[in-house]
């Protein structure tokens, strides 16, 4: 195959200048904000001149690594969860006769379109010690003087994060799975080796590469993750390096260089755990088992075991989906939040009407749809003329731009917003505060995911299609609109899907970026939830998750297919 | 000493496509040492029979046994992993995470035996210098070629010395030139170890040169077991000529001493199954079809018109009509014949092959014929 890709075409046209400027477009969206955020953590606002003054006095403060140690101990925690709930998860349902498996499948990826802000702040009245639901109707059935769970500590933070992430993992398994050749297993098994034997020396070992993967990627989601942090790890007084640099940003005066020198470290983290997860993906390339090819797996008999698989995937379902959405129902239907079951005869629905009238609201939804349209948009039409070039050509460079555009997997949020407001500190358009600049931002962080399905899509697409349509005379152009983007189409959808989804759901980078202008939902929930107006978030949250769930579902009835894909 | 028996095996399901696989009433006995082959166009049951052999289905009806043991039936189902078997995956099914040792080893460790390490190792080599891959156990298994993982699965399913080989494709992912490579030698290794095997194949040819006997499989059911030579010369329906090899259909009768086709009665032998008046097929192999430039006196001999003559350096493939067929024939590469001119060819009696016509139809052929009209 190597030898077989091309160079640009020799004529000049669109063939050069589309992805020229497609190219340009990424170094700008990716290596600049790096670039600028680095130099601007070597500056010292009003002074000229470069200075490590920020780094030292970072570095030299003991809490720095308190910090260091909370962030890399959360990240841990969360990412071990994760894969434990993840993995066993997609095990049950994918390889066992459980029952109702189907069904499943689609509750089990619900939470993947939950908000992180609206999740913890479920959280918050379900375990909290004070005023969880949980602990009140635990201490109450078994009489119990203290509360059983405080969701505001480092546990607490743990379990609210890496519920959260269980459905990433649980479809990275579920592709794992179907990727693996039964055969297999089946060879174990005529080889002599008992069903546990074969599970543990087969199908585990062959599993591991995605597995580590997953859990490198869980750790880099942990570390950069804002709103459990945030909302959590505040009062916990359990800081982290994200809540840091919210913290220095957020208060008068604010400290850009320290924000910056912190910054810069969270990324050197994050791309150490970036560049071994580059490692092992290669190494797992290699593995014969990775073929791209579908297989249907080998159902394993539970017997009697089936239905405690049942409870087991019940409860989880219960504890991700269901309890965090009814405790959210319910504050939002109450007049004011007590712990109580008699609080059901006083629903009301005027934190609905609040909700509605509050001024920021109407312009809130529609800079998150817009934002969600355009941002799901550029993204795919940005990776796939990249992925073209990375799959299709031969040009020295096209590594760098697959490497530039999986770059912001490993940026946190948080710090490209504090890259992109030293961009604009010299920038002569004023446009901070509009939401071209929170469209930069989002297009920036799911370059990795659309460029991931525009990837896997690419290379099975032959090129000999490609060749045809230039040999019947289209330029780069026409073959480009006419063949590549139609048979590329559903991966295209369901990637636009996914984008447009995480875009009303992005928290981490909007919390920096956004203006009265430019506000959005989650925005807007964290803004009515610091405000104290808690039942008004529930109102807001349950409304925002349903409407979720209903694009969703409505999107992927139009796109005939599943369209949640994440790497 | 290892005979296997099935006894009206049973078995259907449905597969998440909606398909329906299905075996019903499948009976065959493989014989001690000898390589059996279940011949058949996919979704015909075959994969499906052996899987239900080696204990990866289970059967919904029917006895299989090893020997005297009841591997399925009666109330009793022996798992995979308990019965005494070698398989080989279409897709040879290498661990990747193992050495090629470790792949090799893996039977020893896991079965049953437990032999001693030295015993393993002593093992592992004799069944890689049995498939020639000596001086490979350090590889990591995913760095071999197509070709050496074959073998590698092999050496894997021999190293027990299993009472039952079953394969399943197993050279349907090599390319034609290693296919064939391969092809003699695991029928060589196959004499030379009198193991006995289960061979599953769409590929007549393989089937042809490695069995002692086929069973030629149509819609869950076996439609005919014999030798080699017995399938390609006798075949029992329209169907199994044709998969068995290339061969002109001709519709006819049959009559006294033969079927009446192309205007006049074709001399052949007739089956028990085709009594005078009955529809019946002739079928003539390309190879049986003698073409002359000028008219004989031979049996069998009719005129017709060359349409196509083509040289394919071992045999010169002609295409005849004649008066209501067009007929294939395979001609001496030496022989001087135009496109165009009158020719006769001669069927001998003795290579005709007469069948019952069941209605059933080659698509191939009458695209074919249709093509060239």
């Amino acid at each position: 195959m190597r030898g077989a890709r091309r160079a640009l075409p020799a004529r000049p046209g669109s063939g050069i200048i589309v992805p020229a400027l497609a190219a340009l477009l990424l170094l700008l969206l990716t290596a600049v904000p790096v670039a600028t955020l680095v130099m601007g953590s070597l500056q010292i606002e009003g002074r000229p001149g470069f200075t490590t003054a920020n780094y030292e006095h970072v570095y030299s403060d003991p809490r720095t690594y308190r910090l260091l140690l909370n962030s890399f101990l959360y990240a841990v925690g969360t990412s071990i969860l994760a894969i434990g709930l993840g993995t066993s998860l997609a095990f049950i349902v994918e390889r066992t006769n459980v029952p109702f498996r189907r069904g499943f499948f689609a509750v089990t990826l619900v939470p993947l379109i939950v908000p992180g802000i609206v999740s913890t702040i479920a959280w918050i009245y379900l375990a909290s010690g004070r005023i969880g639901v949980l602990n009140r109707g635990l201490m109450a059935a078994l009489g119990l003087e203290s509360p059983p769970f405080e969701v505001f500590s480092l546990l607490g933070m743990v379990w609210t994060e890496g519920l959260h992430l269980s459905p990433l993992v649980f479809l990275v398994m579920v592709g794992a799975m179907r990727a693996m050749d039964p055969a297999l297993e089946e060879a174990a098994m005529t080889s002599g080796a008992r069903p546990l034997r074969t599970l543990r020396v087969v199908t585990l070992p062959v599993l591991v590469p995605a597995l580590a993967a997953a859990a490198l990627i869980m750790f880099i989601r942990g570390l950069e993750s804002f709103e459990v942090p945030a909302l959590l790890g505040l009062p916990a007084e359990v800081p982290v390096i994200t809540s840091e640099i919210y913290f220095a940003l957020r208060t008068y005066p604010q400290d850009y260089g320290l924000a910056g020198a912190l910054g810069v470290g969270l990324l050197l983290v994050s791309a150490v755990g970036v560049w071994s997860y580059g490692r092992l993906t290669r190494r797992a390339e290699r593995f014969a088992t990775i073929t791209g090819k579908g297989y249907r797996p080998r159902i394993v008999e539970l017997g009697r075991w089936r239905w405690v698989a049942f409870v087991y995937i019940l409860v989880y379902l219960l504890v991700v989906v269901v309890l965090p959405f009814l405790v959210l129902l319910f504050v939002s239907l109450v007049p004011f939040y007590i712990p109580s079951l008699d609080m059901l005869q006083k629903l009301t629905l005027q934190h609905y009407v609040t909700v509605f009238e509050h001024p920021d609201t109407l312009r809130a939804v529609r800079n998150s749809f817009v934002l969600a349209l355009s941002s799901a948009t550029i993204t795919m039409a940005l990776t796939a003329v990249i992925a073209w070039i990375v799959v299709r050509t031969t040009l020295p460079g096209r590594r760098v731009l697959d490497l530039l555009a999986f770059l912001p997997i490993g940026i946190p949020g948080l710090v490209l917003a504090v890259a992109i407001i030293f961009e604009l500190i010299n920038f002569p358009i004023p446009i901070y505060g509009t939401l071209a600049i929170l469209v930069i931002a989002y297009v920036t962080r799911y370059l990795p995911y659309g460029m991931r399905t525009s990837t896997a899509a690419m290379v099975q697409l032959h090129r000999e299609l490609e060749e045809a349509a230039a040999v019947s005379g289209a330029s780069w152009a026409t073959s480009f609109r006419r063949i590549v983007v139609p048979l590329l189409w559903p991966s295209l959808v369901a990637g636009w899907i996914y984008v447009f989804v995480v875009s009303v759901r992005e928290l981490s980078s909007s919390v920096l970026l956004v203006s009265h202008d430019s506000t959005v939902l989650s925005f807007l929930i964290l803004d009515l939830q610091q405000s104290g107006q808690s039942n008004a978030v529930a109102a807001l949250s349950v409304m925002l998750v349903l409407s979720l769930v209903v694009i969703v579902g409505l999107a992927q009835r139009a796109s005939g297919r599943f369209g949640v894909k994440e790497g | 000493m290892s005979v296997l028996t099935v006894e009206s095996l049973h078995k259907t399901y449905t597969t998440d496509r909606g398909g329906v696989h299905a075996v019903e009433d499948v009976s065959f006995t493989v014989e001690d040492g000898r390589f059996y082959t279940l011949l058949g166009p996919s979704g015909c049951g075959k994969t499906t029979t052996l899987r239900c052999l080696a204990g990866l289905e289970r059967p919904q009806g029917g006895v299989i046994r090893l020997d005297d043991t009841v591997l399925s039936g009666d109330g009793r189902f022996v798992p995979a992993f308990d019965r005494d078997i070698g398989m080989v995956f279409q897709s040879y099914a290498i661990w990747p995470h193992m050495t090629v040792f470790d792949n090799v080893a893996f039977p020893l460790r896991v079965g049953r035996e437990r032999p001693s390490s030295a015993e393993v190792k002593r093992r592992v080599e004799e069944a890689l210098a049995l498939v020639g891959l000596e001086g490979l156990e350090d590889r990591p298994a995913p760095q071999l070629s197509g070709g050496q993982q074959q073998r590698l699965a092999l050496a894997r399913a021999l190293v027990r010395s299993p009472k039952l080989l079953l394969l399943d494709e197993p050279l349907s992912n090599l390319d034609a030139k290693l296919r064939e490579r391969m092809r003699i030698e695991l029928r060589e290794l196959q004499r030379r170890l009198r193991i006995t095997t289960v061979y599953v194949t769409h590929d007549q040819s393989e089937a042809l040169f490695l069995s002692h006997r086929i069973a030629v499989m149509q819609s869950g059911r076996i439609v005919q077991e014999a030798s080699p030579r017995d399938i390609y010369a006798q075949p029992s329906s329209p169907f199994v000529a044709d998969f068995v090899g290339l061969g002109t259909f001709l519709q006819g009768e049959a009559t006294a001493g033969g079927v009446r086709a192309l205007g006049a009665v074709v001399r052949c032998a007739l089956p028990a199954d085709l009594a005078p008046g009955m529809p019946a097929l002739l079928v003539v192999r390309p190879e049986s079809v003698r073409v002359h430039g000028a008219p004989s006196d031979a049996p069998n001999v009719f005129a017709g018109t060359l349409r196509v003559a083509a040289f394919l350096g071992d045999h010169l493939d002609c295409l005849v009509q004649l008066e209501g067929a067009l007929i294939r024939a395979r001609a001496h590469p030496g022989t001087q014949l135009r496109r165009g001119q009158s020719v006769w060819v001669e069927l001998p009696p003795a290579e005709c092959v007469a069948v019952r016509d069941d209605g059933w139809r080659p698509r191939a052929v009458t695209d074919r014929m249709g093509d060239e009209d």
